[in-house]
C-alpha cells in the first residue's frame, strides 16, 4: 500500500513541466489533485518512474466565465466550480454534476481536468463535457492542440493523449437560451461510483424541441452519447402527453443501445434497466427546467 | 535529489523542517515522522476517510497527498483540535455526549469533516449532514449518533 520509488518534480512553469513530461515519455505521470493517481500509486496499479506535480504552476489555476464560454484550467478543483456563482448560473449541468462527484474531501483536492483525463466510466465530468460539446486543450513540447470532447475519450480509462502530453484546459460553450439541463445518477450510497447516470440538455422553442443532447454514464466504455435518441427528439413537439411518450421511447432506445457487463455492484440487466430510468428522469427534469411541461 | 526533498510546513501551529522521500504519503509523514498517530489509516486509497486532515483550511485525505506536496502548507490534525489548556473542541465534546464513537478508529476523520461542514454551512439539514459525512466510513455503524452530534453542534453554534 505504498507507492514505488519515483523521481518527483514540482516545476513552477508549464514549459518546464512539458519538458519533464516529454523527456519521461511513457514513464511520466502528471500529478494534480491526486484523487485518482494516488490510489493507483498506493495500490501499485501504476509505478511511473517520473511524477510531475503541476500544483505550483499558478497559470493553470484559472477559472474564467466569458462571453464565449467557460475556461477550466488544469488546477481548478471540483470545489472551485461549486463555489462559483457564474458556473451555477451559466453552466448548470456542470454545476449539478459536480455536486455529485465523490465526497467533500475529494472535491476539495480533485481537479476537473484530472477527472476528464482519467475517464473512469462512472465519472461525471467526461459525460458532461460530451453533452455540452466542450473542448479539451492538450499541450506537449510540440505545442498545443484542441480536441472536441468526443475525440478525446477513447474507451474506459483511456484518452487521446500522446506520451508527454497533458490536458491544460477545458472549454465549455454557453448554452442557448431556452435550454434546460439535468444530471442524474444512481449509487447505493451517496458519493459512491454511480451504477448508472445520465446527462440531458434540451433546447425548447414554442413547445418544440430544437436541440437535444443525451449521454449515459457507467456503461463500461466512458461517456456514451445517444445520437439516435437525440435525432428522434429533435423537432419533436414536447407538450405533456407528447413528452411522456417520447421519453418512454427514449428510455427503450437507451436500454437497447447500452451494453454493460456484470460486476460486483450490479448485474448487466440491472445496469441496462437503470440506464433507461436515468435517461428518462434526466430528460423530464431538463424539459421542466427549459420551461416545458 | 528528485527522490528526496526538504519540506517546511506548519502542523497544529508548530513549524517543522524535514527531509522526506518523495514517495512518502502525508499520512505516513504525520504518523511516522512527527509521531502524530491520531491520524488513522484505514484503506490507504481514499475510500474510508479515517486519515482526513485539514490542509490550508480544507479537508483532505492525507493518504492521497504526498508529504512533499505539503511544503508550505498549514495542516491541522486531530491533535490540533484541543485547546492549549487541554479543553476538548466543542465538536469533540458533543461526539462524547452523543455517544458518537465506539471503537474510535474513524473518529478523527469524522471530526475534521464535521468541523469543516459547519464552518461552510452552519445550519445544515440532516440530509446535508449525511451527504457531508458520506466519505467517512464507521464500521461500528454508529452513523445515527454521529449525525445527532453534528446536528447538536449546529444548534449550539459551537462549531
Amino acid at each position: 500500500m505504498k507507492p514505488a520509488w519515483f523521481d518527483y518534480y514540482a516545476p513552477h512553469a508549464l514549459d518546464e513541466a512539458l519538458h519533464l513530461l516529454g523527456d519521461a515519455g511513457h514513464d511520466g505521470r502528471v500529478l494534480a489533485g491526486g484523487q485518482s493517481l494516488m490510489p493507483m500509486l498506493n495500490l501499485r496499479i501504476l509505478s511511473p518512474a517520473v511524477i510531475v506535480d503541476i500544483n505550483r504552476i499558478e497559470a493553470l489555476n484559472r477559472l474564467h466565465a466569458g462571453a464565449d464560454g467557460l475556461t477550466v484550467g488544469a488546477l481548478v478543483r471540483h470545489a472551485d466550480l461549486l463555489r462559483s456563482p457564474d458556473v451555477r448560473e451559466g453552466w448548470p449541468l456542470l454545476w449539478e454534476a459536480t455536486t455529485q462527484v465523490a465526497h467533500m474531501a475529494i472535491r476539495n483536492r480533485g481537479t476537473v481536468c484530472g477527472s476528464v483525463s482519467h475517464n473512469d466510466p462512472s465519472a461525471e465530468h467526461p459525460s458532461v463535457l460530451v453533452t455540452m460539446g466542450g473542448t479539451v486543450i492538450v499541450a506537449g513540447t510540440a505545442g498545443h492542440r484542441e480536441l472536441p470532447a468526443e475525440a478525446f475519450f477513447t474507451g474506459a480509462l483511456s484518452n487521446a493523449l500522446e506520451p508527454g502530453e497533458m490536458v491544460v484546459e477545458l472549454r465549455y460553450p454557453r448554452q442557448p437560451t431556452g435550454t434546460g439541463t439535468a444530471f442524474v445518477e444512481f449509487a447505493r450510497r451517496l458519493g459512491d461510483f454511480a451504477i448508472a447516470g445520465a446527462a440531458a440538455m434540451l433546447t425548447i422553442r414554442d413547445g418544440i424541441c430544437e436541440r437535444a443532447r443525451l449521454t449515459v454514464v457507467g456503461m463500461g466504455d466512458g461517456p456514451l452519447r445517444l445520437r439516435a435518441v437525440e435525432e428522434m427528439l429533435t423537432a419533436h413537439a414536447l407538450g405533456q402527453k407528447e413528452a411522456q411518450d417520447a421519453f418512454a421511447e427514449a428510455a427503450a432506445m437507451v436500454v437497447a443501445a447500452v451494453d454493460p457487463t456484470d460486476d460486483v455492484h450490479a448485474s448487466a440487466a440491472y445496469r441496462r434497466h437503470l440506464a433507461g430510468v436515468m435517461a428518462a428522469q434526466a430528460l423530464e427534469t431538463a424539459l421542466a427546467r427549459a420551461g416545458g411541461s | 535529489m528528485a527522490r528526496e526533498q526538504q519540506i517546511k510546513l506548519t502542523v497544529n501551529g508548530r513549524s517543522y523542517e524535514k527531509t522526506v522521500p518523495a514517495r512518502l504519503s502525508l499520512a505516513d509523514f504525520l504518523r511516522d515522522h512527527l509521531h502524530l498517530t491520531g491520524t488513522h489509516l484505514g484503506c490507504e486509497h481514499g475510500v474510508c476517510g479515517a486519515c482526513t486532515i485539514s490542509m490550508n483550511g480544507r479537508s483532505a485525505r492525507s493518504c492521497l497527498a504526498l508529504a512533499v506536496q505539503a511544503d508550505g502548507a498549514e495542516i491541522v490534525t486531530i491533535e490540533g483540535l484541543r485547546a492549549e489548556d487541554g479543553t476538548r473542541h466543542p465538536m469533540q465534546q458533543l461526539f462524547l455526549e452523543n455517544f458518537a464513537l465506539q471503537c474510535g478508529y474513524c473518529t478523527p476523520g469524522f471530526l475534521i469533516t464535521a468541523i469543516e461542514l459547519l464552518r461552510d454551512n452552519p445550519k445544515p439539514t440532516e440530509h446535508e449532514v449525511r451527504e457531508a459525512i458520506s466519505g467517512n466510513l464507521c464500521r461500528c455503524s454508529g452513523y445515527q449518533a454521529i449525525v445527532d452530534a453534528i446536528l447538536a453542534a449546529s444548534r449550539l453554534e459551537l462549531a
